[in-house]
């Protein structure tokens, strides 16, 4: 790849380490896992760049094979037998001993399919005639589902997300991002009124703390609400406001009580963020988020740079999904938007995602190739 | 297709920004209020992480609190234990997870964590923080004798009450004992052990020297016999006659309890009065000077303001009138009976706190100037530097000086041949008064004695309580306080 983009694989390296480095610092048996997760993310990374070294734009073929799996990933945590529930939300695969979340995998895909979708009906799409509004419904209804059926919001929200922001840069029609905002809250607020796990995390972005008792579901008893559901929230945001301007420094911030146990459930996947930011300070912090910033600025750079529009719309795809998905995660964090579990992208322990993220960049790194290579010629 | 990339690059970006914004108002602008709430645990063990203090007895050898160091994931946390168990606990009180903190480990938590504002003590704990070494706190040497402190409680052993003894010419409090007590090293993990007691009242968290209201009696006569005298209204040369009653509401109220000799004295000195504490002439000076004279005597000796002294506010009560449970203070004359407040007994309920009668003790010895209570000698630096010492500290001046000297005298009387010559010390003048109040319902009595020796210049002043006896001031309370005093002296 001599014409890649030289910024994306040491970023990706450089927030790998921060995230191997902090996971060891809170469990280094989980670090010694995730050490083995990234040796599969970047064979996987490696073949992937080996089998479309001569043009990944051959994958636009296998447009609707790709669509299809994506879908049917997406769906398999519903099924009854493998289908695993972890904290309130529907998204693991069980498989024997191995448990996965294919819903990492199934976000590459879908960017696939849709970028290799949209290149072909772009025109069509724009024109807005009623039959052409089609396949937005069903994506619509699609990622409905998803989010009804594994109790997601963050899930759904990127998914959406990521649908419209790739519409937009296809059609240029700012009406379809409206509209279909429009119907993601509709379909949330639906959701909202029929699923008491969506309506309790709302409750929880709203009212985290209460000063008199409420009901706790959890003890059956009545407590504090900070006490109880927004526990975990709660919790994070006194870690990362113990960080301060300069942090604890690694390896000294406080994440269990005195008597040992886990402050924050989850600091090592979910909330990895506000581990970091209490160790590293707002400064530490601040330069995390500019690195990932660096890495949408060179993502989008590319999208720019390719000169066919499937490259064009995968890479934005790609970047855009790894700007939400930060958002959505950090934001629930920092009770910018309702919290939702999801990984923060590279940092998180967590092998599917570890593997989805090598994955990601191996398609920017492909894509600005040949962009830089078609430059230079 | 490019301006559409450049937008949701810049929409992307700005979603990135939003993060930085959220994280910069939890980290700077929220962040005191974070640190604030209650279920914080990580202020919770952040407290944990400081080396605090030492506290030494007045010897500076004696170790009352020291720290056991713990590893809590991968942090080295500090524990309180408290060597010298439940001889200092209602002073030094304790410092746990579970049950937070009390006593001047509450009120100096400051000093003792090294977050007091003191120059050197900041630009420290700011170096230690920087370096990223441990913070240690300051320790604390206090002005309590321990060998003194153990006898006081070793008195007050199997009995309910309180023994305060102060410096009368400093305000340095010598020694505070409380019994029932607790054992502080059973707080964080044994609490229902820590409260269990076998004394006869309970309650052995609760600190009776400064917290416990107790009905003065007769000890409340020097109160009285100070607006007397400090007012012109009667001289040590005033006589009176007794009738062995006094008439209250057109009742009569006899002479009992706390009186020796016989039951009518018939024609008497103010001394004697004093000496033999005769009910009925105190009752009648009452009537003679009325309730607000008195009142106003009481508020000179610092009744009705919660006393000065280290520990926690929470840890001290106010002495004086009350009713229903709150200090109360009479608008009218006729809102108290001034007869029966004059000796000790008034209706609405007069209490007093030991630590206030030994202040009432303490200034008379002090010619009639009153010093502020202090436990803590100094504040020292882990460098062994001084940072703050003890300096005594005027409150007021209850009483003129000749009223003192007169007082005294009376005192001394009460002592060499009245009602409490179990206190008497071979070779040392001491002055002192006996109290017994009735405790409603029962046979038993609250019994006092407040005292300060030697006489001419007192190097102690003492004030013992003890509740539920058999016997009175004199017979009870008297020989504790001898004790301590010749402890003391010695």
């Amino acid at each position: 790849m001599p014409f890649a983009d030289p910024y994306l694989l040491p970023i990706a390296g450089l927030l790998t380490a921060i995230g191997l480095t902090e996971i060891y610092r809170l469990n280094p048996d989980d670090a010694f896992r995730q050490g083995i997760w990234i040796v599969v993310g970047v064979a996987f990374f490696a073949l992937a760049l080996f089998v479309l070294r001569h043009d990944y734009r051959r994958l636009e073929t296998y447009k609707y094979l790709f669509g299809l799996t994506a879908i049917a990933l997406l769906l398999l945590p519903i099924l009854p037998l493998v289908g695993k529930t972890v904290n309130g939300a529907r998204l693991w695969v069980q498989v024997s001993s191995l448990r996965f979340q294919p819903g990492e995998l199934a976000k590459i895909m879908l960017i696939v399919f849709l970028a290799g979708y949209m290149r072909e009906k772009r025109e069509v799409l724009a024109q807005g005639r009623l039959k052409d509004w089609g396949p937005l419904l069903v994506i619509w209804a699609l990622a409905m589902l998803v989010l009804l059926e594994t109790r997601d919001l963050g899930g759904g929200l990127l998914y959406f997300g990521i649908f419209l922001a790739m519409l937009y840069v296809a059609t240029a029609r700012v009406a379809y991002v409206a509209v279909g905002l429009g119907l993601f809250l509709v379909g949330a607020v639906g959701v909202w009124r029929i699923t008491p796990h969506v309506r309790e995390r709302v409750t929880i972005w709203i009212h985290p703390w209460t000063e008199h008792k409420v009901y706790c579901p959890t003890s059956q008893h009545f407590d504090l609400r900070q006490n109880c559901q927004s526990f975990q929230l709660v919790k994070s945001l006194y870690s990362i406001g113990n960080g301060e301007y300069a942090g604890t420094g690694l390896g000294k911030g406080t994440f269990e009580s005195v008597d040992g146990t886990q402050l924050i459930p989850g600091i090592n996947t979910d909330f990895i963020y506000s581990a970091l930011a209490q160790e590293l300070g707002l400064i530490g912090a601040a330069a995390l988020l500019l690195v990932y910033m660096i890495f949408v600025l060179r993502g989008m750079r590319i999208s720019l740079l390719a000169q066919d529009g499937f490259s064009k719309l995968a890479a934005a795809g790609l970047t855009f999904g790894f700007a939400l998905q930060t958002f959505i995660i950090v934001g629930g964090i920092l009770r910018i938007i309702p919290l939702t579990g999801i990984t923060l992208p590279f940092v998180s322990y967590g092998g599917s995602s570890v593997v989805a993220n090598f994955l990601l960049l191996a398609g920017l790194l492909l894509v600005s190739n040949r962009a830089n290579r078609e430059m230079l010629r | 297709m490019n301006r559409q990339v450049s937008h949701i690059g810049v929409a992307s970006l700005v979603l990135l920004a939003a993060l930085i914004v959220g994280t910069t108002y939890w980290q700077t602008w929220a962040n005191a209020g974070l640190a604030d709430r209650q279920d914080n645990a990580i202020r919770t063990v952040a407290q944990f992480t400081i080396k605090r203090g030492k506290i030494y007895a007045a010897d500076g050898k004696t170790l009352l609190a020291r720290n056991v160091a713990k590893q809590v994931d991968g942090q080295t946390l500090y524990f309180r234990r408290y060597p010298a168990g439940p001889l200092f606990a209602d002073i030094v009180g304790y410092s746990t997870q579970s049950h937070n903190r009390t006593g001047l480990e509450e009120s100096y938590n400051d000093y003792l964590t090294g977050s007091n504002a003191n120059l050197d003590t900041v630009f420290r704990s700011a170096l230690d923080k920087l370096r990223g070494t441990t913070i240690s706190g300051n320790d604390l040497v206090l002005t309590v004798r321990p060998g003194v402190q153990a006898l006081a409680l070793r008195a007050l052993r199997g009995k309910c009450g309180a023994v305060v003894a102060l410096e009368p010419s400093t305000g340095r409090v010598l020694a505070m004992a409380t019994n029932p007590t607790y054992n502080p090293n059973l707080v964080e993990h044994h609490f229902a052990q820590a409260t269990k007691t076998n004394a006869p009242c309970g309650a052995p968290l609760f600190n009776r020297a400064t917290q416990g209201l107790f009905v003065p009696g007769s000890s409340f006569k020097v109160v009285t016999a100070s607006a007397a005298l400090d007012t012109g209204r009667f001289t040590p040369q005033s006589t009176f006659e007794d009738p062995g009653y006094c008439l209250e509401y057109g009742k009569q109220v006899h002479n009992f309890a706390d009186q020796s000799g016989p039951e009518v004295f018939g024609t008497v000195s103010f001394p004697t009065a004093l000496e033999h504490s005769i009910n009925a002439v105190f009752c009648n000076i009452g009537k003679s000077i009325g309730a607000f004279t008195i009142l106003d005597y009481m508020k000179r000796y610092g009744f009705y303001s919660v006393p000065p002294l280290e520990t926690p506010l929470n840890e001290r009560q106010a002495s004086g009138l009350y009713k229903k449970g709150k200090l109360f203070y009479p608008k009218k004359a006729y809102q108290v009976d001034v007869g029966r407040l004059a000796f000790g007994q008034a209706v609405p309920d007069l209490f007093a706190t030991p630590l206030q009668m030994a202040m009432v003790a303490g200034a008379i010895g002090n010619h009639g100037a009153m010093m502020r209570p202090q436990l803590i000698e100094r504040v020292v630096s882990p460098g062994g530097k001084t940072i703050t010492h003890l300096r005594p500290d005027r409150l007021g001046r209850p009483i003129k000086q000749r009223t003192a000297a007169e007082l005294t005298s009376m005192m001394e009387l009460v002592v060499s041949g009245g009602t409490g010559t179990a206190a008497q010390i071979s070779g040392i003048r001491v002055a002192g008064k006996t109290g017994t109040a009735e405790q409603a319902g029962t046979r038993l009595n609250t019994t006092w004695f407040i005292a300060f020796a030697p006489a001419d210049a007192p190097r102690v002043a003492v004030a013992v309580v003890l509740e539920k006896q058999a016997g009175s001031g004199g017979s009870v309370a008297a020989p504790i306080a001898k004790q301590v005093m010749e402890a003391l002296l010695r």
